[in-house]
């Protein structure tokens, strides 16, 4: 009897031990977590960092200021130990973040989460990340001192994850119950690879390629022109280019594959984008030339950016940097400003694969056979088996489709040519820029710059105002690239690329302003081919007639235009159906909500019932007048915002305005009314349930955690106005995710903001203490110190002192 | 409330609170076993004491732990924990989850006294 009751307690203990201390499916190890000892508790932290940390490798003392905002300014004697403080301080606030973003790039998260991340892995595997990150730091191998750096920045991390134990780690590894790992100078490539993938990892060939054989070379004209009617470029129109002397790439003989493919991958988010713009001493209040800058990416907690000042006695920057990555990727110096918006450009190609035999040892190219390669994929997946996806590698790239992914045909596979994998040190052009002093310092920092291709503005004390767009940017023939293309025509493969001088740019233009807003690089007099693969149509039209409409500008109006909720789009079209409309074949209640959109100012402010009406109605009308392309068996993509509008004003009879699924032919008119009809149905249900539908409740934005937006570390229905497509670019959950205004002073004054906070924990008041402040519209004024001599706006200093 | 009770508790409470300073969470769950051994208690209170102890150790730790900071991570937790976003409840609850590890363990620890002949 003893020894059953003994036997019994010791099972029972075991059993609760074994309960307590594991991760079951979702929930966390509870005894573990819920520890006030080591568990989540100690996760409550006051951001009071103050002392002396001492580092290994340093070569004098780092000094770290942190003011009101927590943001940190470092003032180290060089720049190793520069670097390697940025490494300690970024790990200290978003380790977390660091290691899941950089194992996401490389499809990794298998390894945390288990098999639910099984799809995402294979497929950003199969998009060869990893692979691109491998040749990045290949390149980056010709250039020590870049590499010096980021070791330094590594064993800036690597400091701080060794002075972590179970109880101070970030919550989210005590959540799903795993360890940090070391960071590695691979990281900070596999991170430029993820930015790289989500700026310039997008392309529509393929079904673009279903698209030309289902409704042929007319009508794909039509939907999808290489311009739009109406273009304000990034470079002004009046630029000569008569300074370009190179060959242009001539078409090749030969047909293009007309495949029918079914289902592609997951493409980055449509609206990522930016805007930045600046206008010259000339045309500023002040003298002083002003450069503002806002990147519209996913509104995630924690936030994509993490703001510093990086100081050493030779050089002095400070503005937005990339957790994981080194040096300031937008901000100023005593001299210049710079900032990024997406160029857009057509980088990422699709080539059709003919293998030999089902070995797939061999695939055809000219007029003989090219070996293939294999890259075993090994995805480690949690609580089950390793996962293997040995990937086939041609000299375009990884055949992404194959009869493993996506595909049936043994002998056949889609390859991807990606600049992303051609390699490129472009950690260096950061480094540079910080330093830089004037624009020729600035033109050659860019000059390396391979991927994301951006749009990257400047100004200067001096006066000085330019904008770059620089990428590595293949020379395309006329219409290369749109489509798959034939992986076994050599004169199918990018001939070259476009002489980096030849990029396209603009210095102080005699408009007084540069300005871009994702929309198309350059006019048709550009003499390199350059086809809309997605441009932006309606935020550059604002923002350049806002700096056409008056002759002097002040911080204040960059300001009011970073917060202009005008909706171009809206305007544009509802102009023409409000003329179309007829109001006697509506009902009351129809009438009701008729009557609230016509007397909207176009505006899309938090408090107006407008824009939501706009929404719910242009949320109708558009898959109407594409219900051609509503199909499960081929992969589509339906026409751009701006020539549907284009179609259904010009157009309005066209044969694409018909609902093929009724017996009447439609016209855009008759699906106005359709349209309107339904939206109001939907207007109405949703205010049975949820209220009044002004648009703040009816947008209702969030920023969600990085998990999946697990709710309880996110922040939801923040009250701001804008949309895609308007200056304001906020739409559910993607928008603004940093704000930036510099005055060229000296020295310069700058003013910034985002959606969360400098720390990556949860648990810490400034995890999202700037949401409502960027809500509201308004800005931090930034403290560039010029010495590190603490100040009254200093709440807490902390000394990294070297070991010995 | 008797003497051996008393005494059991202090000692679970201080063995924990020592106990926890290098080992992990579980180290609670060795608390309530090793004063179950050497101070045994009978019936209920075998289970009840060492519950107790522990309830108060981890809830009064939790709350120091939080309160300095508003609770700011604890309201999140507890929305986590579908707690509705009370801290006092998930420090009740933290309270709990460690008392019942205590007490089981406790009951073991009994169970092994009985054995020993103590």
């Amino acid at each position: 009897m003893k020894y059953m009751k003994l036997i019994a307690t010791l099972v029972l203990t075991l059993v609760v031990f074994y309960c307590l201390n594991t991760k079951l499916g979702a929930i966390p190890p509870v005894g573990k977590f819920l520890d006030p000892v080591n568990g989540v508790w100690q996760n409550e932290t006051n951001e009071i960092i103050e002392g002396n940390v001492t580092i290994a490798g340093l070569s004098a003392p780092v000094t770290i200021h942190y003011d009101a905002h927590l943001i940190p300014h470092i003032f180290a004697q060089n720049d190793a130990d520069l670097y390697k403080a940025q490494g300690y301080v970024t790990a200290k606030h978003r380790l977390w973040q660091m290691e899941f973003q950089t194992h996401a790039a490389a499809g990794r998260l298998s390894e945390i989460i288990g098999k639910n991340a099984l799809d995402y892995d294979r497929r950003e595997r199969r998009r060869g990340m990893a692979y691109g990150a491998e040749m990045a730091l290949e390149k980056m191998k010709d250039d020590p001192e870049a590499i010096a750096l980021l070791k330094a920045y590594r064993d800036g991390v690597n400091s701080y994850i060794e002075s972590l134990d179970d109880k101070n780690i970030p919550v989210e590894f005590k959540l799903l119950d795993y360890k940090p790992e070391p960071w590695t100078i691979k990281k900070t490539a596999l991170l430029l690879m993820y930015m790289t993938k989500m700026l310039a990892g997008g392309d529509d060939d393929l079904e673009y390629t279903n698209s030309l054989r289902k409704f042929g070379q007319e009508r794909f004209d039509l939907l999808f022109p290489d311009f739009f009617d109406v273009n304000d470029p990034v470079i002004p129109k009046d630029t000569d280019w008569s300074f370009i002397d190179t060959e242009m790439t001539k078409a090749p003989q030969g047909d293009i594959p007309l495949d029918t493919i079914r289902e592609t991958i997951a493409k980055p988010h449509p609206d990522n984008g930016s805007n930045n713009w600046a206008v010259s001493s000339e045309k500023s209040v002040t003298g002083n030339a002003i450069l503002a800058n806002d990147p519209h990416l996913g509104l995630n907690l924690p936030s994509i950016w993490f703001v510093m000042q990086l100081s050493t006695p030779q050089h002095s920057a400070m503005g937005a940097t990339l957790p994981g990555a080194l040096g300031i990727i937008s901000g100023f110096n005593n001299h210049i400003a710079w900032g990024e918006t997406n160029a857009t450009r057509d980088v990422l190609d699709w080539y059709k694969i003919e293998f030999k035999d089902d070995s797939r040892s061999q695939y055809k190219y000219g007029d003989s056979w090219k070996d293939t390669s294999i890259r075993v994929e090994t995805i480690n997946v949690r609580g089950a088996l390793p996962v293997i996806d040995s990937v086939l590698y041609t000299h375009h790239g990884p055949v992404t489709y194959d009869h493993n992914f996506k595909s049936d045909n043994k002998r056949a596979g889609y390859a991807m040519k990606w600049v992303g994998h051609t390699g490129g040190n472009n950690q260096r052009p950061f480094l540079d820029l910080n330093k830089a002093k004037n624009y020729d310092d600035y033109v050659n920092a860019l000059k390396g710059y391979t991927a994301p291709a951006q749009n990257f503005v400047f100004a200067s004390t001096s006066g000085d105002i330019a904008l770059w767009i620089q990428g590595l940017f293949p020379n395309k023939w006329e219409g290369q690239g749109k489509f798959l293309m034939d992986g076994s025509n050599p004169d199918h493969d990018w001939q070259g690329y476009i002489p980096q001088a030849f990029n396209a740019h603009v210095k102080n233009p005699e408009r007084g302003f540069v300005s871009s807003a994702n929309q198309h690089p350059v006019d048709e007099s550009y003499p390199f081919y350059v086809f809309n693969d997605g441009y932006e149509t309606y935020r550059n039209r604002v923002i350049n007639d806002f700096f056409r409409s008056k002759d002097k500008f002040s911080v204040d109006d960059f300001k009011a235009l970073h917060n202009n909720n005008y909706n171009l789009k809206a305007a544009e079209l509802l102009t023409e159906m409000f003329k179309s409309i007829d109001v006697s074949a509506l009902t009351e209640e129809e009438r009701a909500i008729y009557k609230q959109i016509k007397s909207w100012d176009f505006n899309n402010d938090i408090d107006q019932v407008g824009p939501s009406i706009w929404r719910a109605w242009w949320y109708k009308l558009y898959p109407m007048v594409w219900d051609e392309f509503d199909t499960e068996d081929e992969a589509l993509t339906t026409p751009f915002t701006y020539q549907t509008i284009y179609l259904l004003i010009n157009r309005p009879k066209d044969k694409f305005m018909d609902i093929l699924e009724t017996p009447e032919i439609e016209t855009a008119h008759d699906l106005f009314l359709k349209a309107f009809k339904d939206a109001v149905k939907d207007l109405n249900d949703w205010k049975a349930k949820h209220g009044d539908y002004n648009w703040k409740d009816y947008k209702a934005t969030y920023a969600g955690h990085l998990l999946q937006a697990l709710p309880a570390f996110s922040r939801f229905d923040i009250p701001i106005g804008g949309d895609a497509n308007i200056v304001n670019a906020t739409s559910e959950n993607h928008g603004p995710s940093w704000r930036m205004i510099v005055e060229m002073s000296s020295p310069p004054k700058a003013l910034g903001i985002y959606p969360g906070g400098q720390s990556g924990n949860p648990g810490s008041l400034y995890y999202d203490n700037m949401i409502d402040d960027w809500a509201a519209g308004t800005y931090y004024d930034l403290n560039f110190m010029q010495n590190d001599t603490a100040t009254s706006d200093i709440i807490s200093t902390q000394t990294l002192t070297p070991s010995n | 409330m008797r003497k051996e009770h008393i005494i059991n508790f202090i000692v679970t409470i201080l063995l924990a609170f020592i106990l926890s300073q290098f080992l992990p969470w579980w180290s609670i769950m060795v608390a309530g076993f090793v004063s179950a051994l050497f101070f045994s208690l009978k019936k209920l209170a075998v289970f009840v004491v060492p519950f107790l102890a522990i309830l108060l150790f981890w809830s009064v730790y939790a709350f120091i732990a939080s309160s300095g900071n508003d609770f700011t991570l604890a309201k999140k937790i507890s929305v986590l924990l579908s707690l509705g976003g009370n801290p006092y409840l998930l420090i009740l609850v933290t309270g709990i989850i460690g008392g019942l590890a205590a007490g089981i363990s406790a009951l073991l620890g009994k169970q092994l006294s009985l054995l020993a002949g103590r």
